[in-house]
């Protein structure tokens, strides 16, 4: 697909700017590029919805749409061999915890995806008292794809732009984890972990 | 019919030529290996497309195709991909068996690969007790399911592990057997001396009624032992989340996806030596003018081929058939296909005395 | 089938009459069912001599409504209907004590799926359950602070925050009120597993639950000993949303509980809504909504096979048989304008009219089916491996799916005649042609072929009306501010897994006083530890994903 055809993200264009403004080494570039080619072509989502918009998750393995197509269908169901979270559906109080531990167990570089109106901002439930209003005070986000659920459509763009994404991330000095395993746990206290 | 054993003659007396022989010896062994690991690589990645484009054409989809020419460089990116995935490190773990079991996995696997005929005088070792040495070295891959799912300290894993210790012990039985049903119509443990038996005909074809039932029980008993649907009990998706290695990451999970189509390869690559004459091209007695021609064709595609055809067979079951209980598997293996193996050597042990086989 | 409306009344004057003569202190009330009012204290005795006395023998719980009735105390309503006689009741039971510690006796003993239903009683209202073994919270977790459905609650965020970071708390006990002779009430714990137990956490991310279910199972090797079920990860408090709604607000939750039943459910509530509105709807409208219902069954039924295939490992079939939902999400959206959260049916009909395709791609549709349905047989029903997988696995009696309260296809397939369609035909259901699919076996093989034949019983319904569909307005005018009159509605409505009853309570403003949704799911989740036990970890997917429940119609 020509690249002009996806220029619609101000978002990703403007950290494409930035970044290729403050220049990369070439052996380091080229490595990176290669890598942010591995990366961004094989985004394995883990298997993981809570209502409707799984279900819309499921149309869209299936014939109609084939996420298989760009690679996407090696739905692990094990957290620690998944690139990216799909958060489908709504996060309820006693599930933010659950939630925030299957993050927690993915192996980085790990993204998450906010599906539907529940996940950004709890959507029809908005006056809930069991409800967490949007997952982003749970765990961060890279994409937002709007709907109620969305349209399989809606999802493998969302998924696109996850892509497009990750090909303008640096793996060399870049976003990876930096810190030591005992460092995050200080920093990141997990109860029942700490022992 | 062209023979590479020519090839790699010349290639040792070069050697000979400007060096000792200890490190002629050296060399080769080197270059072997390197050549067996990006074999081992190119296959396993090549496995992985087939059967997700295999999949995807039973389900009705069109399966990878963005990624590469029809999608074919869609397993080198999750390649690349899973390189640099991060290795999660655990609390509670047994952390040397924990990172032991996927080499195990992956050196089982490739340790098979020693004694596989890749074509006509393209084998790295060919020794007397052949096909005995593939069928040890294909159990050491048990232990390491074993030692992932118990050093892993979660429960799922544990009966993941608990489940493929059970089922491997089983199937070993009537894999062994429909080999030894196939090594007697042979007469030799050889895996050179098995696939020259071939020369005339096939063993599916010489060997008839007996040689196809063994190859039934082979099939069904090597799809078990490759813990493939519909026994990937180990790994059910559905019931275990991702069985005995739901706590891998990174590379250390890939060994154990490698090894998985690695080893579909070598079970259906030891079924097309066993009844399909390894590297050995169709021959039909008698038509002298077609096996002439057949001769043309290059013996690694033949062998590989026929490898490929019959792993097909295997993924076409995988995605047709649900899965087996725990229970009914062990029961089909103890009450059906065991005592139908032994009858079946029996059998096959009858018609070799009178001489009942094709010749 | 159904009694005509004098021989209704007879009957409701017969119940009545022997009621009062065994327990003076009742009070009747008369409207669409009878409703008995009684203390608590009579509460278990009647409830006894309902369900046992032959002539009468309310065998059915259909649900159990808490009530916050403010400064007229507390309570339940017991929705009860008898198989036998297909006649229904409602008892209302004033709980004894102030609002700080209310209790009513418990039922467990008469009706099994009592124990769940009061759980959620107390869950949400505080009610506390004398005898019930387990009064554990149901929905929200151990330390939530206050009962959300009382009118009183204090909603603030922060008394009950969002915790990501803290896991969640669970006890490892059960709780039990049980009176002491002199009177008074004393809690008692007891041990949910035995303390060597290995147990196996299920959920709430697994891939075979259907959604976030928790299963903590005990097993002894691969055979489950006992499975301890945990709901409300997807427990959205629609039924309290709903309170500060305005009627037809409350419409579109219905798309979002059964995602699947999303048309049948909004003509369950709409149809409470007319009737106690009294609004009468064309003609046009009760066969579009007919149409819809059938078509989403169809749908249903259609991922239901696919994922049941999927679960016992055999994902191809999921392929197969999405395409055809997929055609019929293609009507819909034609019509609907959406793939799945139609928000289609409104009060006095439907939203739009149809599609001018609408015809035409049904015909096609019907064209297809039989083809996919003879197909899905060939390559599924037919293997020996699936035989042996379902046939005799997670066997339910008949008696057992009725005091479970376990209705729908699953129902039928244990030899339960519980079609709502037939015993109380709503709608325009009492014309049409159709069999009630009724199986025997009760087992897993079973509840799969029902649902396999309803879809051709749902392409006859549809092949019926779908040429047939008058003229007329699609949806009656309707008052811009609705508002209904004092009084309690129920209605029960066949959702695709069973009957879905809605119960609204309105005390004359434009939003309900109560709106409980009574989801067929519940019962079903909570009989899988009674037909699990024994059986294999691989049998608990099985069963599972026969009894076909979607979470969030559980939690709702």
């Amino acid at each position: 697909m020509p690249y002009e055809a996806w220029k619609d993200n101000e978002y990703i264009e403007s950290l494409v700017k930035e970044l290729q403004d403050s220049g990369t080494n070439v052996i380091v570039g080229t490595l990176d590029n290669l890598i942010n080619w591995g990366r961004s072509n094989s985004i394995w989502p883990l298997t993981f919805a809570t209502s409707c918009c799984g279900i819309e998750f499921v149309s869209l393995g299936a014939a109609r749409y084939d996420m298989a197509r760009f690679g996407w269908e090696v739905a692990r169901a094990s957290p620690r061999q998944a690139d990216f979270m799909m958060v489908a559906g709504t996060i309820v109080h006693r599930m933010a915890p659950v939630m925030r531990r299957l993050y927690d167990q993915l192996a980085e570089p790990k993204y998450v995806i906010a599906c539907g109106s529940c996940a950004i901002s709890g959507g029809p439930f908005k006056k809930s008292y069991h409800v967490a209003m949007g997952i982003e005070d749970i765990v961060p986000v890279d994409v937002f794809v709007p709907g109620c659920p969305p349209r399989p459509e809606a999802m493998i763009y969302g998924i696109m732009q996850l892509s497009r994404k990750i090909k303008v991330e640096k793996f060399f000095g870049g976003v990876n984890r930096q810190e030591k395993q005992e460092e995050f746990l200080k920093n990141h206290p997990v109860p029942g972990v700490n022992d | 019919m062209q023979d590479f054993s020519i090839g790699t003659a010349w290639l040792h007396s070069m050697f000979l030529n400007v060096m000792p022989e200890w490190l002629a010896v050296t060399i080769e062994c080197l270059l072997i290996g390197v050549g067996l690991m990006l074999l081992y690589a190119v296959l396993a990645l090549f496995y992985i497309w087939f059967e997700r484009k295999v999949c995807a054409a039973f389900q009705c989809r069109l399966g990878p195709n963005r990624v590469g020419p029809w999608g074919l460089l869609q397993s080198i990116a999750d390649m690349f991909k899973i390189l640099i995935k991060e290795l999660i490190s655990l609390n509670h773990v047994d952390k040397f068996l924990f990172a032991l079991a996927p080499y195990l996995v992956i050196i089982a696997s490739m340790l098979a690969f020693a004694v596989l005929p890749w074509g006509n005088g393209l084998q790295i070792i060919d020794f007397n007790v052949g096909i005995f040495f593939l069928l040890a070295v294909s159990s050491i891959g048990v232990l390491g399911i074993l030692l992932a799912g118990w050093s892993s300290n979660n429960k799922f894993t544990l009966i993941g592990a608990l489940r493929s210790g059970a089922q491997m012990v089983s199937y070993e039985l009537s894999m062994g057997l429909s080999v030894i049903t196939m090594v007697a119509l042979a007469g030799t443990m050889s895996v050179g001396g098995i696939v020259k038996a071939q020369e005339n005909l096939w063993f599916i074809f010489s060997g008839h009624i007996p040689a196809i039932i063994a190859f039934v029980i082979f099939l069904i008993a090597g799809t078990a032992e490759t813990n493939r649907g519909p026994f990937d009990l180990p790994e059910a998706e559905s019931e275990l989340t991702a069985g005995y290695h739901t706590e891998y990451s990174g590379i250390h999970f890939g060994f154990f996806y490698l090894a998985e189509y690695l080893n579909l390869f070598i079970v259906s690559g030891v079924a097309a030596l066993l009844f399909f004459g390894g590297w050995m091209p169709l021959h039909i007695p008698g038509l002298d003018a077609f096996n002439h021609v057949m001769d043309y064709i290059p013996s690694v595609v033949w062998f590989v081929g026929k490898a490929v055809a019959i792993s097909f067979i295997i993924i076409w079951f995988k995605w047709t058939f649900p899965r087996l209980r725990i229970d009914q598997l062990l029961s089909l293996e103890w009450k059906y296909l065991l005592p139908i193996n032994l009858v079946n050597l029996v059998l096959m042990v009858l018609v070799i005395t009178f001489r009942l086989y094709i010749h | 089938m159904t009694p005509s409306i004098g021989n209704n009344i007879t009957i409701m004057a017969d119940i009545q009459g022997k009621i009062s003569k065994l327990f003076p202190q009742a009070v009747f009330e008369e409207g669409q069912t009878l409703t008995v009012t009684i203390p608590d204290a009579q509460w278990h005795e009647l409830a006894k001599t309902l369900k046992e006395d032959p002539e009468l023998s309310f065998d059915f719980l259909v649900t159990i409504v808490g009530m916050d009735w403010q400064e007229k105390g507390m309570g339940c309503v017991y929705e009860l209907t008898s198989t036998r006689h297909n006649t229904h009741i409602a008892v209302k039971v004033l709980a004894t004590g102030d609002r700080n510690k209310p209790f009513v006796h418990s039922v467990f003993d008469l009706w099994a799926i009592a124990t769940v239903f009061e759980r959620e009683v107390y869950d949400f209202f505080g009610i506390i359950f004398i005898n019930n073994p387990d009064m554990r919270r149901l929905f929200l977790s151990i330390d939530w602070k206050g009962y959300p459905l009382r009118k009183d609650y204090d909603a603030d965020p922060k008394l009950n925050p969002v915790a990501p970071f803290e896991n969640e708390r669970q006890s490892d006990f059960t709780d039990t009120y049980v009176e002491l002779p002199d009177g008074k009430i004393e809690k008692r714990q007891e041990r949910v597993f035995a303390e060597d137990d290995f147990v196996v956490n299920i959920g709430p991310q697994h891939p075979a639950t259907h959604g976030v279910l928790r299963f903590r199972t005990a097993v002894d090797g691969e055979t489950i000993k006992k499975i301890d079920i945990y709901l409300g990860y997807i427990h959205r408090g629609v039924e309290k949303i709903c309170e500060s709604l305005t009627y037809p607000q409350t419409l579109h939750f219905m798309d979002r509980l059964d995602y699947f039943s999303g048309q049948i459910y909004h003509h369950g509530l709409c149809m409470a809504i007319e009737e106690a509105a009294g609004i009468t709807i064309s003609r046009r409208a009760q066969v579009i909504r007919v149409l819809m219902d059938e078509l989403s069954r169809i749908a249903s039924h259609c991922l239901f096979i696919g994922t049941y295939c999927m679960d016992l490992g055999a994902t191809t079939m999921l392929f197969y048989t999405l395409r055809v939902r997929e055609q019929i999400l293609n009507i819909f959206e034609r019509t609907c304008g959406a793939r799945m959260t139609f928000n289609y049916g409104c009060i006095g009909g439907v939203m739009q009219d149809l599609d001018e395709n609408f015809v035409k791609d049904v015909h096609d549709l019907l064209d297809v089916l039989p083809k996919n349905i003879a197909e899905y047989n060939k390559i599924f029903t037919g293997n020996v491996i699936a035989k042996n997988r379902m046939e005799n696995v997670g066997v339910l009696s008949r008696e057992d799916a009725i005091s479970w309260a376990v209705s729908g296809p699953s129902g039928r397939a244990s030899g339960w005649a519980c079609d709502v369609r037939k015993t109380d035909p709503y709608s325009i259901y009492g014309e049409l042609e159709f069999d009630e699919v009724v199986r025997h076996e009760g087992d897993s093989m079973a509840r799969f072929k029902v649902r396999m034949d309803e879809m051709e019983q749902s392409a006859r319904i549809i092949a019926q009306l779908i040429d047939n569909i008058p003229e007329g307005e699609y949806c009656v005018k309707v008052p811009k501010v609705l508002k209904l009159p004092v009084g309690s509605w129920f209605k029960v409505v066949e959702g695709c897994r069973g009957a879905f009853g809605v119960y609204i309570e309105s005390d004359g403003t434009t939003s309900p006083y109560r709106l409980k949704l009574a989801p067929p799911c519940l019962p079903l989740a909570a009989v899988v530890d009674h037909i699990t036990e024994g059986s294999k970890i691989a049998d608990l997917i099985t069963i599972g994903g026969s009894l076909d429940y979607i979470v969030p119609d559980i939690d709702r």
